[in-house]
């Protein structure tokens, strides 16, 4: 498919790290000119196709041609040497430094050795004026919003006289008025000539901005799509992928849930940034799916639920008296538990055993004076460990030794010790194999007989909508939709999630 | 058995007493002189009493990702304030007195790490910052107290503390025993141990879990300046005296250079009070052995410095590999890259 019009062709590119092929056999290319969206689940493989065009890793196979020229980039500084810039959410940017002094950090203009400060800010405030931004460029970039220093970012990429532009998510951190105001940059950058590479989970800011589409799944190429040519509802299919057909032989279990007491009631509950005002309730017994792609809000939501961050609006009641969700001890209080979706960095202490990791929220609650005993402690590690079949059953293991699913199992067992009324899990079936995954899906089923009340957070549908009576749906950080799971299809919901983007 | 955390201290200090017997045969003699035990052990393990309380309370508040650097001016400001209310008694060799100069000092020190507390839990100072605050204004309080002078003192049931004996054994081996062996009851009987090991070891799993940070926190500054405290008596009734400019100088880096032997990290969550204790001896150790083989006093900080060196290599993961790779060459591979695949 070698096109003379393209600037940049990626053909065939495989990257694997250690025990992962991260990358297999992706073709991508870029005409100038063109907004090109790579899009793709996290974990799909956008990241690390990035990289191995920026330069950040190598490529095991394939071959990149760059306006022409077969290229192969060892170092960050080569790619951007050949005209590859790459804009990444804010990271290399130095708030303490002025906005001139970020856009020419490493490449200051010189006059006799030394900095020639006012050709540095001329020369910043002249490519400024181009992207429409006029604003004192000798002010350190901390005082700017985070939409300056976005176009900050743009700029200082743009000097560096680029070919092809690399926008990374460059609108997670935006308001609606700022990202009308990038999505107007990057409109003009492309009438000028400019390949533009972009990368976000908005559905809608993709449809809004971009001429051109790649899909990845799963570190496979799923295809190129012109704009014109995919709706929103077939890019989400695609995006989600494989099991669609196969959704449509799963049986209609009973999810009708005959209802128990509500347990936990919000009203207008938000926070500013994270989600906006929702009104939910969840029963005993019930089990509420939470659906949305990645960056919706499913997280936000949870985490105030549960106390892990707090609410600034609406309120929360559980047994229908009002509760301020402060901290987790509050929710903890209430019984509530809350499995993070981040095991490691939220979750688990690594260099602690299976045991301690298991009883470490028991013993929070408990405080430091009231010991559980090393007997107590052995009881419930053995036997979460046999009831999750932990492996190995060793509950003196390190939990960093473990497996992705066992170390979920361990933090599912710490939370299930403490009996919750509402266990959230977030994510718990990411990056664990099949048999362990279905151990977790009857798990929740079990509890929810039992009459515990669980919020299941899962980027795959067909889990969702097996184990749920009720779908939240949310988009943008909004809940747009809840619907009773009485013969609910991924379709249906795809449809919901991708509603509102234009189509 | 190379496995064991202990491994590695262990072995270095008993490689130490193994060079001391051999300069000198009569070092692991131990004798009954006068009702007291008498020898170089002993007088290790006496002298070794203060570093292993700093090092004790530093261990814990290490455990939490912290560090306390105002020990040393805390031990200072310990033995200034007992030795003043001391020297202003009629009768030093009062009991009485000597408990209330000692409660004074303690009641201080406990105030003092409660500060350091308040400054790292509540107002979210970093810890080297927040207790360096302390170990520069804390030398100055306790010449404050002294006056900038040297106080003397007599007091016998003080002078105890430091020198004394009971049953045969100094009474500063004693107090460091005791503390050692309630501490330890202490984190591993209650769940304290577990808990600050947890937030030491991941801070935002701790507090999803429903830790209190905060309050653990401040209470290892406070245990931190308890065991100061202690130490800053005992060094004080062995000189007999306060010695503002002196007592507990560099103490703390000798504290944070014991636990890290003892195979405890800096960065926080698990740790070994026993390894502590294992690494505040050698310490001693080394600082006798230097005496024992009558290295020149201008070289001895030097030589202190090169073992040190070779226990902390010893003991590093890092270099025992490359030791061991020279032998067996294996490729630096981009193993260290794997850890950024996460998309």
């Amino acid at each position: 498919m070698t096109d003379p019009r393209a600037i940049l062709e990626m053909t065939g590119i495989r990257k694997e790290f250690p025990g992962v092929v991260a990358l297999d056999g992706v073709d991508f290319r870029m005409f100038p000119g063109e907004v090109h969206a790579l899009m793709g689940e996290n974990g799909a493989g956008k990241s690390t196709l990035i990289k191995t065009l920026t330069g950040v890793h190598g490529i095991d196979a394939g071959t990149i041609v760059l306006g022409g020229e077969p290229v192969a980039f060892g170092e960050p500084s080569q790619a951007q040497h050949a005209g590859v810039s790459t804009v990444y959410q804010e990271v290399n940017l130095l708030p303490n430094l002025s906005v001139a002094e970020n856009i020419f950090i490493g490449r200051e203009p010189r006059r006799f050795g030394r900095i020639d400060w006012s050709a540095m800010r001329r020369r910043a405030e002249v490519l400024l004026a181009g992207l429409d931004l006029h604003l004192d460029v000798s002010a350190d970039l901390g005082t700017q919003s985070i939409a300056v220093r976005q176009m900050v970012a743009i700029a200082r990429a743009l000097d560096v006289s680029a070919r092809v532009l690399v926008l990374d998510e460059p609108t997670s951190s935006l308001d609606a008025g700022e990202v009308e105001r990038l999505l107007k940059v990057v409109r003009t950058l492309r009438d000028e000539g400019m390949a533009v590479l972009f990368v976000s989970h908005f559905i809608d800011q993709v449809f809004a901005v971009a001429d051109r589409m790649t899909v990845l799944r799963n570190g496979k190429l799923v295809g190129e799509y012109r704009i014109e040519d995919i709706t929103p509802v077939d890019l989400v299919t695609k995006m989600i992928g494989k099991e669609l057909e196969a959704l449509e032989d799963i049986e209609e279990a009973t999810h009708r849930h005959s209802g128990g007491e509500v347990f936990l009631r919000t009203e207008g509950l938000s926070r500013k940034g994270a989600i906006a005002p929702f009104s939910l309730e969840i029963r005993s017994g019930e089990v509420v799916g939470l659906a949305g792609l990645l960056g919706s809000g499913r997280t936000e939501l949870a985490r105030l639920l549960f106390g892990a961050d707090h609410a600034d609006g609406g309120t929360l009641r559980i047994d229908g008296d009002p509760v301020a969700m402060r901290t987790p001890r509050s929710g903890m209080a209430h019984r509530i538990a809350y499995c993070s979706e981040d095991r490691k960095t939220e979750g688990l202490v690594g260099e602690l055993t299976v045991r301690e990791n298991i009883v470490l929220a028991l013993q929070a609650a408990r405080g430091w004076t009231r010991p559980l005993s090393r007997r107590r402690q052995d009881e419930l590690a053995a036997r979460y460990i046999d009831a999750l079949d932990i492996r190995p059953a060793a509950p003196e293991a390190l939990v960093q030794d473990l497996s992705g699913g066992n170390q979920q199992k361990v933090l599912l067992a710490r939370w299930l010790i403490t009996e919750p009324r509402l266990l959230i899990l977030d994510e718990p079936t990411r990056g664990i194999d099949i048999g362990a995954k279905t151990e977790i899906q009857r798990l929740v089923a079990k509890l929810s007989d039992d009459g515990v009340a669980v919020l299941f957070i899962s980027a795959e549908l067909e889990e969702v909508l097996r184990l749920s009576h009720r779908v939240v749906v949310l988009r943008d950080r909004e809940v747009v939709a809840q619907k009773d799971n009485e013969s609910l299809t991924p379709d249906e919901i795809m449809a919901v999630i991708a509603e509102g983007s234009g189509t | 058995m190379t496995k064991h955390r202990l491994f590695w201290p262990v072995s270095a200090l008993l490689a130490l007493l193994l060079v001391d017997l051999i300069a000198k045969p009569s070092f692991f003699k131990v004798e009954v002189r006068d009702g007291h035990l008498y020898g170089s052990l002993i007088d290790i393990l006496r002298l070794g009493a203060p570093l292993i309380l700093v090092g004790i309370g530093m261990t814990l508040v290490v455990a939490t990702r912290g560090i306390d650097l105002s020990v040393g001016s805390v031990v200072a400001i310990s033995g200034a304030l007992a030795c003043l209310h001391l020297s202003g008694l009629p009768d030093q060799d009062a009991v009485g007195g000597t408990v209330v100069a000692v409660g004074m000092a303690l009641g201080l020190c406990l105030a003092l790490g409660a500060w350091n507390g308040f400054l790292v839990s509540v107002l979210g100072i970093q810890p080297i910052i927040a207790t360096l605050i302390l170990m520069v204004a804390g030398r100055g309080i306790a010449q404050l107290i002294t006056d900038g002078q040297i106080i003397t003192i007599t007091s016998g049931p003080f002078r105890a503390l430091g020198s004394g004996y009971l049953f045969l054994v100094p009474v500063s081996i004693l107090i460091a025993l005791a503390v050692f062996g309630l501490s330890s009851l202490l984190v591993r009987k209650s769940a304290l141990g577990l808990l600050l090991e947890a937030v030491g070891g991941n801070p935002e799993a701790g507090r999803l879990s429903g830790l209190r940070s905060g309050r653990l926190t401040w209470l290892v500054y406070v245990f931190g300046g308890l065991c100061a405290g202690i130490a800053g008596l005992m060094i004080a009734a062995n000189t007999p005296g306060a010695d503002a400019n002196h007592a507990g100088l560099w103490i703390e880096l000798d504290a944070i250079l014991a636990l890290t032997i003892g195979g405890t990290k800096l960065t926080g969550g698990r740790f070994s009070l026993g390894g502590t204790v294992i690494g505040a001896l050698l310490i001693q150790t080394l600082t006798t052995t230097v005496y024992t083989l009558g290295i020149p006093d201008t070289a001895t900080l030097l030589v202190k410095a090169l073992v040190v060196l070779l226990v902390c290599l010893v003991q590093s993961p890092a270099f025992r590999d490359r030791v061991r790779r020279r032998r067996r060459p294996v490729p630096a591979t981009e193993s260290a890259r794997a850890v950024e695949v996460s998309a």
